[in-house]
């Protein structure tokens, strides 16, 4: 008799399957109306905005919300380009240095011998659980008495520390076997030398993980625009959008598909970078127990 | 005799010198994040806990006052016992380990198909962690408009379930519930995606052999096979559940467009913490509010522990 029992991950289809399509199909379709709300929405001409009683789909769909939200710009007279500018930079040095970072962080805790190793790794498992919103006052008057107020920096340094990335690279650095590393330190390689030309392909399914939340928290903030930058010009391209929906959602405003446009280009290079790298998620994920 | 005291003696400098070299690399590849970490995760938490003892109104320098601040939080303050405890404890019950089981439910269900299926699904699950505060704001507030061109309300007209529109967003016995979806739609996020993987990466044969020795169904199965077998990723995503619930606090503020929210219909803990800190620059009593949130989440995550942790 051959097992009868369950099958994860199974490889062809059976009739056992359907009840968990039927439980399935209408969650995730729950999940994505929203999704598929915005996509018909920004294409939406005005009049199909502000049909009553209103369409969900599009009929004629038009790029006209984009190149109007392109066209807008604040009253103090910065192009919204300005915005996706700052934003693109922040992004981009903000998943270089949180790569760099944990991955050196990770591998230390992770290879290394010295005293503090247990305790430094425990305090790291327990800020897995830090909500920066709790503290988000004394936050305030760290970065003022710091200097970081109204400083591009405030977009990057109080955001590089992130326990769930370190710990993902420690528990991902794990798997790399010692002797490995034993035979590239008996060829001469320094730690890093060993970091860069060993672990970093090694890991390269962590990093791309570390990589795609940094870019999603970094594409959507807006924390540090609203609390620590007073200069509109060095604001960013979410915060500027937020304003721009908050101000123009609802229904009786003329800026309802620009919103929706805006949402959509918020939303949009996550699912695509998601979409490539899921399987390196995945991977990564498989790791990522606390034991 | 002479030469072999020299050998012995450089060898033990070289020793020395790579110990040495290995200290100093230590030092600096964990001083970057050594620093971050204390300077925005532990200094915030301390000054929390100091200013929380003091009257500190952002001008003058702070007063002591001892545990005041917290007597009156839970005394004199009519806004946090009647509205922000009881809608934090329902929010954070509900979206917490009501969002975590569904998270779990979904994997396990998505574990039981194929791949390319699965893939698709996965993906539509958690494409809402994806889309960021703007998103979330437009479409809600777009979708639970209070005028009759509000699609919630043309749509509970047009199978003439009211006959007038509702003021979803501004009423109080509609916010909390329309939050607490809101919130539990974007709760599938890292901790959905590390249980997926974990139920995946299970050992076929743990399964087998749970079966000979008499596990009968499905329920049996996830009882006494999955989720000892993925304790690592049920914590994992315990704890990841308990920062979004936390962290989503701004949903309420965010769809209804004010802080305190109608009627403190939705006012939350974190909302709370805001009004004191940014709008009355009350910061020693808000600092106090910020110490019995972190107090909460940590109760929330020892019982997490409790829970999967695995004991040595």
């Amino acid at each position: 008799m051959s097992f009868q029992g369950t099958k994860i991950n199974p490889t062809s289809f059976s009739k056992s399957q359907i009840p968990f399509y039927i439980v399935l199909i209408p969650m995730a379709t729950f999940m994505l109306l929203p999704v598929l709300f915005i996509f018909n929405q920004a294409f939406k001409p005005l009049d199909e905005l502000f049909l009553f009683p209103p369409r969900f789909f599009v009929q004629n769909p038009t790029f006209n919300n984009f190149t109007e939200l392109f066209r807008t710009a604040t009253s103090t007279g910065v192009p919204l380009v300005r915005y996706l500018f700052n934003t693109l930079v922040i992004t981009l040095i903000m998943v270089f240095l949180t790569i760099l970072i944990s991955t050196m962080t990770g591998y230390v805790l992770s290879k290394k011998k010295f005293r503090a190793k247990k305790a430094l790794f425990g305090l790291n498992q327990t800020a897995l659980m830090f909500v920066r919103t709790a503290v988000v006052i004394p936050t305030y008057f760290i970065i003022v008495q710091i200097g970081l107020n109204n400083n591009p920096l405030v977009h990057i340094l109080p955001y590089l520390a992130v326990p769930v990335n370190v710990f993902l690279m420690k528990q991902f650095i794990d798997q790399v076997p010692d002797a490995l590393i034993e035979a590239a330190r008996i060829d001469g390689a320094n730690d890093f030398q060993i970091l860069f030309k060993l672990i970093y392909p090694l890991t390269k399914n962590a990093i791309a993980t570390v990589a795609i939340l940094t870019f999603q928290a970094t594409w959507g903030a807006v924390e540090s625009s609203s609390l620590y930058i007073q200069d509109e010009t060095m604001k960013s391209f979410a915060f500027y959008l937020n304003t721009l929906a908050s101000s123009n959602t609802g229904s009786a405003h003329a800026g309802v598909g620009m919103a929706a446009a805006a949402g959509l280009i918020m939303f949009l290079p996550n699912l695509i970078i998601f979409i490539i790298m899921q399987s390196r998620v995945m991977n990564t994920m498989a790791h990522a127990g606390i034991k | 005799m002479d030469t072999l005291n020299k050998v012995t003696g450089t060898k033990k400098h070289f020793l020395k010198d790579a110990k040495f070299k290995d200290a100093m690399t230590v030092f600096f590849m964990l001083l970057p994040y050594v620093l971050l970490f204390s300077l925005f995760i532990a200094f915030p938490v301390a000054i929390a806990i100091f200013l929380s003892l003091t009257s500190f109104n952002v001008i003058e320098t702070p007063s002591f006052l001892g545990l005041t601040n917290y007597i009156n939080i839970f005394t004199q303050d009519p806004v946090f016992l009647k509205y922000v405890l009881p809608n934090t404890l329902m929010f954070s019950l509900l979206v917490g380990p009501g969002g975590y089981m569904l998270s779990f439910l979904l994997a396990w269900l998505l574990a039981q198909i194929q791949a390319l299926p699965r893939t698709i699904i996965a993906l539509a699950v958690y494409s809402p962690s994806m889309v960021g505060g703007v998103f979330i704001s437009v479409v809600w507030r777009t979708l639970f408009s209070g005028d009759e061109s509000g699609y919630i309300n043309a749509l509970l007209m047009d199978w003439d379930i009211i006959d007038r529109p509702i003021q979803f967003l501004q009423s109080p016995e509609y916010l909390m519930p329309i939050v607490i979806v809101v919130a539990l739609w974007s709760s599938m996020g890292v901790g959905f995606l590390a249980m997926l993987a974990g139920i995946l990466n299970g050992n076929e044969e743990l399964y087998e052999a749970a079966y000979i020795e008499g596990i009968r169904n499905k329920f049996q199965e996830v009882v006494h096979v999955t989720i000892p077998m993925m304790k690592p990723q049920m914590l994992f995503g315990a704890v990841m559940a308990i920062v979004a619930t936390f962290t989503n606090g701004y949903i309420g503020v965010a769809l209804s467009g004010s802080n305190p929210t109608p009627q403190n219909a939705v006012q939350l803990i974190t909302n709370h913490i805001d009004d004191y800190g940014f709008i009355r620059y009350e910061m020693g009593y808000a600092a106090a509010l910020s110490v019995v949130l972190l107090l909460v989440i940590w109760i929330f995550s020892k019982v997490a522990y409790r829970l999967f942790a695995e004991k040595d």
